[in-house]
């Protein structure tokens, strides 16, 4: 469900940067998006679909980049995923952790065409 | 040729990040304290609530924003009837409240009359926990009720918790709730919470979470001479 003000949020992004780069069609669009952020890919894609239509910026392709959640021991400072940490750390077994990566949520990047090239037929 | 890459490195959520730390500011120059409360259904969210303006009010003054997804508003009615100024949010079906809707809801609140303002998000382990209100505090509430392995599976709301109040312990002997194992889930992610437990049924716990939330409340505010 909300997936849909997201994709609102995304589509502004996306217009706002192509206009800046005076660029008459959006082709592409990397998103990434930490495994403990609940977005899912497939509802982004339908809103999309149907936010994008009569944009600059309609049909592009989503990218989607999925980062997974890791932490890190504030003991002995060795990284791991999540998921195996259930016991604590799985070298010390210190439960002092800290979530490092998994919660990224941004727009990347995205490739365009430009008014000038499009022109020039490219 | 005839494409180019853009970098872009711009947050989603930014939208709803500016108007938070609106709220925040908004809030801070009332000197108002906030929080954002939030569980899955039936957790006992509105009962803590309840049970909050019965120890506090109305000493500390308190105001409440309810989120539902309907317009069903008797949360809300639960919090006017036990003394809160309350607001009630329609979320239109939208799983989580978002800072632009708190936005409304403050206008519609008279803050100069309020020490604290509890929000009470929609109920839903997921999707509330990616988005900034504003307020000052996160408290997630557990029940005891929806098993111990929660932590586990839901670890974006107990990770972003500053506080995590455990409710219905009253119903302890008849489970096979592990306690240990719970809170051990809950410190893995977020080692600093602040962990109450307590229940709304006999009022155990309540004391002790009632007055963290009261010196809170109170700490910026000059001394009343009443
Ligand atoms: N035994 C017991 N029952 C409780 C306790 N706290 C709440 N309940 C019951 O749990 C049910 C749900 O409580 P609510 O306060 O409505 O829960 P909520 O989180 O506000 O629910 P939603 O707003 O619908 O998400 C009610 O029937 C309460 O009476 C408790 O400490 N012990
Ligand atoms: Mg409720
Ligand atoms: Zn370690």
């Amino acid at each position: 469900m909300h997936e849909l003000p997201v994709t609102q949020h995304i589509l502004e992004i996306v217009l706002r940067h192509a206009e800046q780069a005076n660029a008459s069609r959006v082709t592409d669009i990397y998103l990434v998006i930490g495994q403990l952020s609940s977005f899912i890919d497939e509802s982004i894609q339908f809103y999309w679909d149907a936010l994008s239509r009569g944009t600059q910026a309609e049909g592009a392709r989503l990218h989607f980049e999925r980062v997974a959640a890791e932490v890190l021991c504030q003991v002995c400072g060795v990284r791991s995923p999540l998921a195996e940490i259930g016991q604590g750390c799985p070298r010390c077994g210190s439960l002092r952790v800290k979530v490092v990566a998994g919660e990224e949520f941004y727009v990347r990047a995205i490739r365009v065409q430009t008014a000038d090239e499009v022109e020039r037929g490219v | 040729m005839g494409v180019k890459v853009i970098s872009v490195l711009e947050n989603i959520l930014q939208a709803n990040e500016q108007v938070a730390a609106e709220n925040r500011a908004r809030l801070d120059a009332a000197g108002v304290y906030a929080i954002n409360m939030m569980s899955s259904p039936g957790a006992g969210k509105t009962a803590l609530i309840e049970q909050t303006l019965r120890a506090l009010s109305p000493q500390v003054r308190i105001g409440m924003i309810n989120g539902d997804t309907t317009a069903a508003s008797m949360d809300a009615e639960r919090g006017a009837q036990a003394g809160a100024q309350a607001v009630h949010i329609n979320t239109g079906g939208n799983c989580h409240l978002e800072a632009h809707m708190v936005r409304q809801a403050l206008a519609a609140l008279d803050l100069s009359a309020l020490d604290l303002i509890i929000v009470e998000n929609v109920g839903n382990l997921v999707c509330p926990a990616g988005w900034d209100l504003g307020v000052h505090a996160r408290v997630v509430v557990a029940s005891v009720t929806e098993g111990a392995d929660k932590p586990y599976k839901y670890p974006s709301m107990y990770r972003g918790a500053d506080v995590l109040v455990l409710n219905k312990i009253d119903l302890l002997p008849y489970l096979d709730f592990d306690t240990e194992y719970f809170l051990r889930g809950v410190r893995l992610l977020n080692p600093e919470v602040q962990v109450f437990q307590v229940s709304c049924r006999t009022g155990e716990g309540i004391q002790a979470w009632s007055a963290w939330l009261r010196e809170r409340a109170m700490r910026n505010r000059p001394v009343r001479i009443r």
